[in-house]
């Protein structure tokens, strides 16, 4: 009787203490779902979702406090990638215009330095100080919008990145169709 | 000299179409009323403006300076006045605009002082940067950089005569009439790349071109002599079989050298190095007589009245040339390049650049419409014919589908679009439409990902940012905080204390 006990809870204590030791030494860092699901989202950090950036969203449908359907630069293709991952079921979120990729432009004559569109640029891609002219650099805008609200004379405009030799894509080709008689 | 000939797989031996425009000499054209410079002459890079409206410009002289490494240098192709400095239609598939210089030709055609280099004398670097500022780019129809390729160190130099696509003869034309500048063009190639053999591939159906090569070989210039170190066996002319598309670089490569190029291999790194004879020619002009590229020799054919090779002041507008060559009634589009390979411009006010070698005015007699698409029935003819090793139908699967990734893990970016898969093709499928839209998807959307990857870095990196200036001011609070403190212990002041405490409770109050 002694013996059965001592040696079942020798056997816990063991256990425990592996436990314990695993939960300290093997610690995941982070949560790798909501990795997955970030590395899914488009990282416009446009906050459309109703969260601040695109990682806090994807922590919040890791935990399962948010739909996967918020997400508006993702669009329907991108909510059909989360459902897959997530084995969820499919929302859709209607459709969403085939944007081309537009940026930020300040127009500089009108700025008057006021930094509050630095402060909403989620990626740091405005420059400038208080009272000098800002400017965005339009090689890491997002084209996400964050900075149109907070401008107080409405400098800010929304341009359609220019096509170049470079960006031109090829268009699918036509498919002949055949006339029936 | 006789060397052993290999083989490469696939191929295709389409009508050659030559002769319509290879039996009248190179003419020179009247110039036209403006000629439009763009900014963008090369594969690879840019130039810099250097002129204003207004400049008088003579021939040669340059207006646009080498942007960066890899830029190449532009030269105003008449004497004259810059008129403008402003967007125009590229020969692109696009049809985009580009930067560009219009010079209004005074028509004195006054050239500016020339400055040859004696490859003899003049120091490796010097050659080099003087190919690089006098803009010649490949000449075949790419246009990269030739200063680039220059650079490397090789053993077998091959001189890209081969010309392999139908309709075009300008190659041809200048092999015929200029021999000598190609060669001695050729040889200071050699000198630079330090090849021990230089091998000059020529299709066998140009006999005169083989000939006049072979006997501007045999009389070679002292100053070609000098360069390949008074050997001139070191260079051969080698009649290579017809079949399209020996004219392409690894295709040559494989036919002169048997060396296989594997994908993603730079030919360099196998020893090997190409030229068009159209760059040597340039690289001749330049070194021993100062000439930069003002011009270049384009084949217009087709339905045109006047068919044959023009020496071209690059600017010209494609519509003026083909003015003068007389566009016949019935054309329904023109091409730039050979039809096999090349484009249908979607603009003739586009100028004539560096890397266009041929125009063909098509008509529906000479290029009857594609048939409609048929279904793929996996004949697998496209494989048989593709001399790259590639499955196209498998290409044309995945990229039907919009299956981008299958179409990667087939080599997709291994085809060259050379366009033999299509022409096989029984089912009259586009294949090479179909693959150059997988292409330019797949770019995008890897442009994409960068773009998002780049993003999420730096929203991270703000975010931490942000974190780290909120705990730094908590900290310098706290510190500050307990200076006070600390200070008012040390002085004992009960009173102090009693007075801050009260203004506290009087700002709460306020």
């Amino acid at each position: 009787m002694l013996a059965a006990l001592l040696v079942m809870s020798g056997i816990a204590l063991a256990l425990g203490a592996a436990l314990g030791y695993a939960s300290v030494y093997f610690k995941v860092e982070g949560n790798p779902l909501a990795e997955q699901i970030d590395a899914i989202l488009p990282q416009t950090q446009c906050a459309q979702c109703g969260y601040p950036g695109c990682k806090p969203y994807a922590e919040a449908i890791a935990s399962g406090e948010a739909e996967i359907n918020l997400c508006t630069p993702g669009g329907d293709d991108g909510v059909r990638v989360l459902a897959e991952l997530l084995g969820r079921e499919f929302k859709p979120r209607g459709a969403v215009e085939e944007k081309l990729k537009i940026v930020a432009v300040i127009d500089e004559q009108t700025c008057i330095g006021c930094t509050l569109c630095i402060q909403a640029c989620p990626v740091d891609a405005i420059v400038g100080t208080a009272k000098q002219m800002h400017t965005v650099v339009s090689r890491y805008c997002t084209g996400c919008e964050l900075c149109l609200p907070p401008c107080p004379v409405d400098c800010i405009s929304l341009a359609e990145e220019p096509r170049t030799p470079q960006n031109w894509r090829w268009k699918y080709p036509k498919t002949g169709l055949k006339v029936v008689e | 000299m006789t060397s052993e000939l290999f083989r490469f797989q696939g191929g295709v031996k389409p009508d050659s179409h030559k002769k319509e425009s290879s039996e009248v000499p190179i003419q020179r054209v009247p110039l036209p009323s403006r000629l439009v410079v763009l900014l963008v002459q090369s594969s690879q890079g840019s130039a810099r403006t250097i002129v204003t409206v207004g400049d008088k410009v003579l021939k040669g002289q340059c207006i646009g300076e080498a942007e960066g490494v890899a830029g190449t240098a532009i030269h105003a192709p008449t004497s004259g006045t810059v008129a403008e400095i402003g967007r125009y239609p590229m020969a692109h598939p696009s049809g985009l605009a580009s930067q560009a210089i219009v010079i209004e030709p005074d028509g004195e055609e006054r050239w500016i002082t020339s400055e040859p280099l004696d490859p003899a004398t003049a120091s490796h670097e010097e050659l080099i940067l003087r190919i690089q500022a006098s803009g010649i780019v490949g000449m075949g129809g790419a246009a990269f950089p030739s200063h680039l390729k220059a650079r490397s160190e090789i053993e077998t130099l091959i001189i890209n005569g081969a010309e392999c696509e139908p309709w075009i003869t300008c190659d041809d034309r200048l092999m015929r009439e200029r021999a000598a500048s190609v060669v001695t063009g050729a040889a200071i190639l050699a000198q630079l790349t330090g090849a021990r053999r230089v091998l000059v591939g020529i299709e066998d159906n140009k006999p005169e071109a083989i000939a006049a090569m072979r006997d501007a070989v045999r009389g070679m210039e002292p100053a070609a002599l000098a360069c390949l170190g008074a050997e001139p066996d070191m260079m051969s002319v080698v009649a290579v079989p017809t079949l399209y598309p020996t004219g392409g670089e690894k295709q040559l490569i494989r036919v002169l050298t048997g060396i296989e190029v594997p994908p993603g291999t730079l030919v360099t790194s196998l020893g090997v190095q190409c030229f068009n004879v159209a760059t040597a020619h340039a690289v001749c002009r330049a070194l021993l007589h100062g000439e930069s590229v003002v011009s270049r020799i384009v084949t217009v054919t087709g339905n045109v009245e006047r068919p044959g090779n023009f020496e071209v002041p690059l600017g010209m507008p494609i519509a003026d040339l083909l003015a003068f060559c007389g566009l016949n009634p019935g054309t329904s589009r023109v091409m730039m390049g050979g039809p096999m390979m090349g484009f249908t411009l979607p603009s003739l006010d586009a100028p004539i650049t560096k890397g266009c070698n041929c125009l063909i005015a098509a008509s529906d007699e000479l290029f009857p419409p594609q048939p409609p698409e048929q279904p793929c029935v996996r004949c697998a003819q496209c494989t048989t014919a593709c001399p790259v090793g590639l499955q196209p139908f498998e290409l044309y699967w995945a990229s039907r589908a919009k299956n981008l990734d299958d179409a990667k893990r087939h080599h997709l970016f291994t085809c060259m679009e050379c366009g033999c898969c299509a022409y096989v093709c029984p089912s009259h499928i586009p294949l090479v439409d179909y693959f150059r839209f997988a292409k330019s998807e797949i770019r995008a959307r890897d442009e994409e990902q960068k773009a998002a990857a780049q993003a999420r870095s730096r929203f991270e990196f703000r975010s931490a940012r942000l974190e780290r200036e909120k705990a730094e001011k908590a900290a310098r609070l706290a510190a500050k905080a307990a200076e006070t403190r600390a200070k008012a212990a040390a002085d004992g002041n009960a009173a102090l204390i009693a007075a801050a405490v009260e203004r506290s409770k009087d700002e709460a109050d306020a």
